[in-house]
């Protein structure tokens, strides 16, 4: 007897299902067409973040504008242990790339990272102190001579 | 077994209420007799938008993650689910009075994936490496679920597992194998590197396979035929009868610009290439990875892995072209030709697609989170497509696929001639009626 059935809950299930007078009034919303100008990111003003441009390049593409990544395929870089956490793991995810099945806040991601070893030390510096401080993160910066041992010692 | 006891009088107390309520309101609405034989559609039509004298009735919400779907004959709905809810990778729903209301949630089978499909009496429901059937004799889920496997041996892969499902009238299965990488290149989405040639993916991945659809323990290797290559991914899959064809609408490739910035721009990226409606012939090759398809030059065009240069044409000049096209990165995921008696005459045979959405446009706006129709006559479009329901994302611009509230995915015709849509952000459900008329009297 492990069949599992559950009742709906439909209090008001009747009084739906015969129309009249539902009182959900909110009116539906349409996906307007956008403009290609509004479409366009902002020219970056004075105050810009050196890794920004780093990220639209090569990791917004995945990892989406939010940083919140794509839900089954590429994973989130939003309040995350892989971000947040020790910086030789994540400097290392973009020296060698990733491979290989994770789980990112209760999400599994299986995914190929490409290895982003091409960058230098201060734009791989630069990119990972952009995404530890940004979409609320909240963590200290990447400098270019950390990233630089994790190079040394991976041999990329 | 107290509980069970409990359910029932809940259910009974429900059916009473409804029926209470459903005098009062016949009484306020001459109108409502119209249409007593179909469910009333939400004042909202459940968050979506829809063609004049066409309504959406929300089945039910948060199944799961959502992907293909299917309904009985008897009106059942089976869902497939991409991640275990409650450990179970089949959600069914079921009207058991009749209402159009679905008053009963179950479920079975112990893993994930994509394909369900209903053929012959057996349930066919496949996870990433395999696909396997259940006799369902009239119950609602099958007795032990204890499946018969099909195929097993699909290869493990990280991109594009899903495994859907189309069937002929020859006893035919059709499984979609998709390419294990964007545009096999050497090393994957990296940018300059070049494409294998030839890309050995083919071999076993990157098509359509054909295996009888009655014969248990088939191995894709072995006993699978390769009917079509060079489609990197179609999740979107279907046999369509009165064509006597198998479509397919496939994902075009990823990130031009992003690996080859040389050649393409940003825009042209997010606008590039093509996601392509295919009618499938056995022994049709496609063109991936070698080639993709551009609808601003109207026609194949040669990868960037193997020395295109966003212009040439090269090898791809005899590849079988798309019998349409669509904008780049919407992500089609499910194909359905309608074959039901409710709708208006042009939709007869037609061809509905559900869009995920895309997820690779940027830095410009996600699109294409909709479901369009293409109208059909012999076989092939007859018209341009339209879009057909719209608003799942529920925002005016989305920026980033996450703040897509839902996003279609799976697309099935119920036994009335009613269309169902499945979303995979909070596992919705909508039911598309068409009313006419009596649509507008009952405001």
């Amino acid at each position: 007897m492990n069949k599992i059935y559950f009742v709906f809950a439909f209090c008001a299930w009747g009084l739906i299902s015969c129309g009249g007078s539902s009182s959900d009034s909110s009116t539906t919303e349409t996906v307007a067409e956008t403009k290609p100008t509004q479409e366009e990111p902002k020219e970056e003003k004075p105050q810009v973040h050196p890794g920004m441009g780093i990220y639209k390049t090569y990791c917004q593409v995945c990892h989406q504008a939010n940083g919140e990544g794509v839900p089954g395929m590429n994973p989130p870089l939003t309040q995350t242990e892989y971000v947040l956490g020790e910086k030789e793991r994540i400097i290392g995810i973009v020296l060698n790339g990733l491979s290989g099945e994770i789980q990112v806040k209760g999400e599994t991601y299986n995914n190929v990272m490409a290895s982003h070893s091409f960058l230098t030390d201060q734009q791989i510096a630069n990119v990972l102190s952009f995404v530890r401080s940004s979409f609320g993160n909240d963590a200290d910066a990447v400098t270019p001579e950390e990233v630089a041992a994790v190079r040394a010692s991976s041999g990329n | 077994m107290y509980l069970k006891h409990i359910f029932k009088i809940a259910y009974l107390l429900l059916i009473s209420s409804f029926f209470y309520s459903c005098d009062k309101q016949s009484t306020d609405s001459e109108t409502t007799s119209n249409v007593s034989n179909l469910p009333v559609a939400d004042k909202d039509n459940g968050g979506i938008e829809l063609p004049t004298g066409f309504g959406a009735v929300t089945v039910a919400e948060s199944v799961g993650k959502a992907r293909h779907l299917t309904v009985d004959n008897n009106g059942n709905i089976y869902i497939k689910l991409r991640k275990l809810e409650n450990d179970k990778g089949v959600i069914v729903l079921a009207d058991t009075t009749g209402d159009g209301k679905f008053d009963v949630k179950s479920g079975f089978a112990d893993y994930v994936g994509t394909g369900v499909h209903l053929y012959n009496g057996y349930l066919y429901v496949s996870s990433d490496t395999s696909v396997y059937r259940y006799k369902l004799e009239n119950s609602l889920v099958p007795e032990g679920a204890v499946p018969e496997t099909i195929v097993s041996g699909f290869p493990t892969q990280r991109s594009h597992e899903a495994k859907s499902l189309a069937f002929d009238n020859a006893g035919h299965m059709y499984v979609n194998v998709g390419a294990p990488s964007n545009a096999c290149m050497e090393t994957a989405r990296t940018p300059g590197s070049p494409g294998l040639d030839p890309c050995p993916q083919l071999e076993f991945q990157a098509g359509i396979w054909q295996f009888d659809a009655n014969k248990p323990n088939q191995v894709h290797q072995v006993d699978g035929h390769r009917y079509a290559t060079g489609i990197r991914n179609s999740v979107a899959l279907e046999w369509n009868t009165s064509a006597n064809s198998l479509y397919a609408v496939q994902h075009g490739r990823d990130q031009l610009s992003n690996l080859f910035s040389e050649f393409y721009n940003d825009e042209q990226s997010a606008e590039l290439p093509s996601e392509e409606f295919l009618k499938i012939s056995d022994g049709d090759d496609f063109g991936w990875p070698y080639c993709y398809y551009d609808h601003f030059q109207d026609k194949k065009i040669l990868a960037p892995e193997y020395g295109g240069d966003g212009k040439k044409t090269g090898r791809c000049e005899n590849v079988v072209p798309p019998i349409l096209t669509f904008p780049a990165h919407w992500a089609p995921n499910d194909l359905l030709f309608y074959t039901g008696d409710m709708f208006p005459e042009k939709y007869k045979n037609g061809a509905f697609i559900a869009f995920h959405g895309s997820w690779n446009r940027g830095p410009y706006a996600q699109k294409g989170y909709s479901v369009v129709f293409v109208p059909f006559k012999d076989g092939m479009p007859s018209g341009e497509w339209e879009q057909f329901a719209t608003g799942f994302a529920g925002a005016d611009s989305v920026m980033s696929t996450s703040d897509a509230k839902h996003r279609p995915m799976g697309l099935a015709q119920g036994p009335d001639g009613s269309i169902y849509i499945s979303d995979s952000v909070e596992g919705k459900i909508w039911r598309v009626l068409y009313y006419d008329e009596k649509l507008a009297s009952l405001d």
